[in-house]
């Protein structure tokens, strides 16, 4: 039998910026398979039946339950889900990975812990350890029986993490590293075994270290913290603390390399559980309002709640169809990667999509953010008060935007990670912009268009979208080249237009897959979030050009670039009264986010 | 030992309920659906009895496709075979043909123990188990909160009225109905989920005579009670009547004293 071997060729990663997608080839909630529902099932069961109810005692800082809690998760699987099977893994896809993290989130101290043990803690090792290290240490975080932190950030280095001061040294007998330097704001880091540490080698070598709990290594006092009290976060103290050369992550002086893939999936994992976050959010609110009643009626009658309501299930509507699209393009270039089980093109299969990642962290963690507050207000007096969800809710979410990357930081990446990638010639943006260039010089013919498939409007605004961040991006790199990243508000506006492309797009396609396959009338209401979204997300764009551009241009071609951006903002407003006012009401009725 | 569970699906208990245009049923369109209640309990206990006594655990469900996640679950929680009893319509049947039904659909199987919940949550007429005992010419006990085979003879503890319970000493095969809360349920493990995917479900059609045995009782009407205001002063003016007719009415007419 002669095998044909059919060449795969992966989604470039950024492609979305100039490419167009059809439905088929994305991936959406709606394409989960029978298990994938099933996992979500059970980790929101356990989420609901296990944790949610102790969150009191988390939060007085019982470490003995956050252990046990750990463990029970870990028991089901929860830790060891993606992990392959020769480490005591379940060797699952990155979709189950991103539905625990979504269950995870419905209690953000909890998720935290777990995001820790899981991801940040536990993926370095799984990646970069020896062979040795990965047989020790793996099978026994996998099970809850060692609990593992992330220790990078130290006080007087956040985000320029690379500029940390600890120190490792090799002993004289070369068996051993011995570390010093103290570390802040470590997640678990109250009642962690192991650690994975980053300390400099020979004063410059930026290097990753696993370091189990010893004399000489010790935490501080827990921080007060805003939110997120349920979670254990500590300075740590190292004082020649030793750890054997077999515990080295990687090579030395590199570092900086597995902080940085690591970074990728802590990010979709954290916009997982911001997701999560936001449909319990989103539910509780609903409740509430149907419940309280003024002037003799149920709130979630009156426009202004509906509004809200609405606002809250468009963002995670569209936040989980980002997520889930993201995953998907991780998991078929995992397929596709020459030999899927070293870690290394396993990693550079995720690093492919590392913009993508960084967009997911910012968006999903605004939503969030968004869901808290208007859930407090929701809640009105009730929402200010700690006897009801609400006001935790709105604590716990804010730290999303401040780890795993600062949102600024995460926002610069993107145009910086897609204009690298542009140089290396692996994403043909250059030519995409030339091509954008010429079309606005040369005289516009009125298109006729009358496309009448679905959605058709909405992905003439995407489309149109693409081509001012192309036109943005291409104005800033001709007048700045490679000074464009001391440019920040430059960057951060182009950004932010390019992350509502990516989120108007992936909205457009998993709502035309969704029609395609379950009929128009099904997907009624996932048509009326995508024209909301839409309808916003382009005056978002528009704003964001005009500002950016009147920065990097003038004169004749200011004018040019304007003229061009109002062609392609160019928008019919739906009715969105209408169409929140109906996405509301479908959660009004069955009482719970339903989308 | 082999062991039946049989379980229903029902709506979520979150789900706000609205009678259907028919005036027979609720509106089913935008509801989820879940196990009830109890059933859970029964395949739990089903579980641990296989654990101590070794054995197979089959679970038996009456109702359309969607019925396939309550079976699946199951599944994933350790049961180790299905029975998928698909007809359309036979949801909204009465407890005697529901009963007759799932009896026929098991009998081949000669369990030693038929396991179910004491009432479901829809309709909870709590009949069906003890009319499939019926059926089957199997001795049963009901309200079960105990089940104890680790001597040579099943005895089960069974829950009476006012805080009194009985104990009880079966021969097998049987049948018990389990009450709710009586353990705590194990969750379906992400190994068991992918294991379940391996698991027989087997799709029976209800047995002709069975989906045609009739009815003994019909569902005439749904509809709310209707919420009365009425206002009545006790007492007239005397503090002391007004206190005691106030007590007799809370305890004879509100009963909640
Ligand atoms: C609850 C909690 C848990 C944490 N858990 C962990 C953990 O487990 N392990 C770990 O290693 N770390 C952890 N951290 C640390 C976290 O990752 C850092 O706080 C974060 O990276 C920001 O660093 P910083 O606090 O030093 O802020 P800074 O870096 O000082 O930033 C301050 C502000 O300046 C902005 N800024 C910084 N640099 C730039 C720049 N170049 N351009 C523009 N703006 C800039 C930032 O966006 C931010 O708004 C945790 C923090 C918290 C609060």
């Amino acid at each position: 039998m002669s095998a044909v071997v059919e060449e795969k060729k992966i989604i470039v990663g950024g492609s979305f910026l100039i490419e167009e997608r059809t439905p088929e080839e994305v991936f959406t909630p709606e394409d989960f398979t029978e298990e994938h529902r099933m996992i979500a099932d059970t980790a929101r069961q356990f989420m609901d039946g296990e944790v949610r109810p102790r969150i009191d005692d988390l939060e007085k800082k019982d470490w003995k339950l956050a252990r046990e809690l750990v463990q029970k998760g870990a028991e089901l699987g929860f830790i060891g889900a993606t992990v392959p099977e020769e480490y005591g893994g379940l060797g699952l896809d990155q979709i189950s990975g991103g539905i625990i993290g979504e269950a995870l989130g419905r209690s953000a101290s909890f998720a935290t812990t777990m995001g820790a043990q899981g991801g940040i803690g536990l993926l370095p090792i799984l990646y970069y350890g020896t062979e040795e290290a990965k047989r020790k240490y793996v099978p026994r975080i996998v099970t809850g029986e060692l609990i593992t932190a992330y220790a990078l950030t130290e006080a007087g280095s956040g985000s320029d993490a690379l500029a940390a001061k600890a120190t490792a040294r090799l002993s004289e007998d070369g068996t051993h590293y011995v570390l010093k330097g103290e570390k802040m704001w470590i997640t678990n880091g109250g009642f962690a075994d192991v650690f994975v540490v980053f300390a400099k080698v020979d004063g410059d070598k930026f290097t990753g270290f696993i370091v189990e709990r010893q004399e000489g290594l010790a935490n501080g006092a827990e921080e007060h913290k805003m939110g997120i009290k349920g979670s254990s976060t500590t300075a740590l103290a190292l004082d020649n603390v030793r750890t054997p050369v077999e515990n080295l992550l990687g090579e030395v002086g590199k570092g900086h390399k597995i902080a940085f893939n690591i970074l990728n999936i802590g990010r979709f994992k954290l916009g997982a559980m911001c997701c999560g976050g936001m449909k319990l959010m989103t539910s509780e609110s609903v409740r509430y309002a149907n419940e309280r009643h003024q002037f003799g009626k149920p709130i979630s009658s009156f426009g202004a709640i509906k509004h809200k309501l609405a606002e809250m299930a468009t963002r995670t509507w569209v936040g989980e169809a980002l997520i889930y699209r993201t995953l998907g393009l991780i998991e078929s270039a995992l397929g596709v990667a020459a030999d899927a089980a070293d870690a290394e093109s396993k990693l550079r299969a995720i690093e492919e999509y590392a913009a993508e990642c960084s967009a997911i962290k910012v968006i999903l963690s605004e939503f969030a953010d968004y869901c808290a507050d208007e859930m407090v207000q929701i809640y009105g007096g009730y929402g200010y008060s700690a006897d009801y969800p609400a006001e935790r809710a709105y604590r716990d979410s804010r730290i999303n935007r401040i780890f795993e990357g600062t949102n600024e930081i995460n926002r610069m990446l993107i145009p910086g990670m897609l204009m690298r990638r542009a140089m290396a010639g692996k994403l043909a943006l250059l030519p995409a912009a030339q091509a954008l260039m010429d079309e606005l010089l040369s005289p516009q013919l009125p298109s006729l268009d009358e496309d009448e498939s679905v959605l058709a409007a909405e992905a003439k605004l995407a489309r149109n979208a693409k081509k001012v961040a192309l036109m943005v991006l291409g104005t800033a790199a001709q007048k700045y080249m490679a000074a464009l990243a001391e440019e920040q508000e430059v960057l951060l506006g182009a950004s932010n237009i390019i992350m509502d492309v990516y989120a108007m797009e992936s909205a457009i396609l998993r709502a035309q897959k969704l029609a395609a396959s379950q009929g128009e009338d099904t997907a009624a209401l996932h048509l009326d979030m995508v024209r909301v979204f839409c309808n916003d997300a382009v005056e978002r764009v528009e704003a964001e050009a005009r500002n950016t551009l009147a920065a990097i241009s003038e004169g004749d071609e200011l004018r040019t670039l304007l003229a061009a951006l109002k062609r392609f903002t160019k928008n019919t407003p739906t009715n969105t009264v209408a169409a929140r006012r109906r996405i509301a009401d479908a959660m009004i009725r069955a009482n719970r986010y339903v989308y | 030992m082999k062991i039946v569970v049989l379980m229903k699906q029902v709506p979520n208990r979150d789900a706000i309920l609205r009678v259907n245009r028919e005036e027979k049923w609720i509106e089913e369109g935008d509801l989820s659906f879940e196990v009830s209640e109890s059933d859970g309990y029964a395949l739990e206990e089903a579980l641990r009895l296989k654990e101590k006594k070794g054995g197979e655990v089959v679970v038996c469900s009456l109702g359309p496709q969607r019925v396939k996640s309550v079976i699946k679950d199951a599944l994933a929680r350790g049961a180790d075979r299905a029975i998928h009893i698909l007809g359309d319509n036979l949801e909204h049947v009465g407890p005697f043909a529901t009963a007759k039904i799932l009896a026929e659909a098991i009998r081949e199987e000669q369990a030693d123990l038929v396991l179910t919940g004491l009432q479901s949550d829809d309709y909870g007429y709590g009949q069906t188990g003890v009319i499939a005992a019926e059926l089957l010419g199997l001795p049963h006990a009901t309200i079960v909160i105990e089940v104890d085979y680790s001597g040579e003879q099943l005895r089960v503890k069974r829950e009476l009225e006012s805080g009194w319970y009985q104990w009880y000493t079966m021969r097998t095969p049987c049948l018990l109905t389990i009450q709710s809360g009586i353990s705590q349920i194990r969750y379906a493990t992400l190994k068991g989920i992918m294991a379940a995917k391996k698991k027989e479900i087997r799709e029976v059609q209800p047995a002709a005579d069975a989906a045609a045995a009739g009815e003994f009782q019909t569902v005439t009407r749904i509809y709310l009670p209707l919420k009365q205001k009425q206002t009545q002063f006790l007492g007239d003016g005397d503090a002391k009547r007004g206190a005691a007719q106030l007590a007799e009415k809370l305890r004879n007419e509100a009963r909640v004293i």
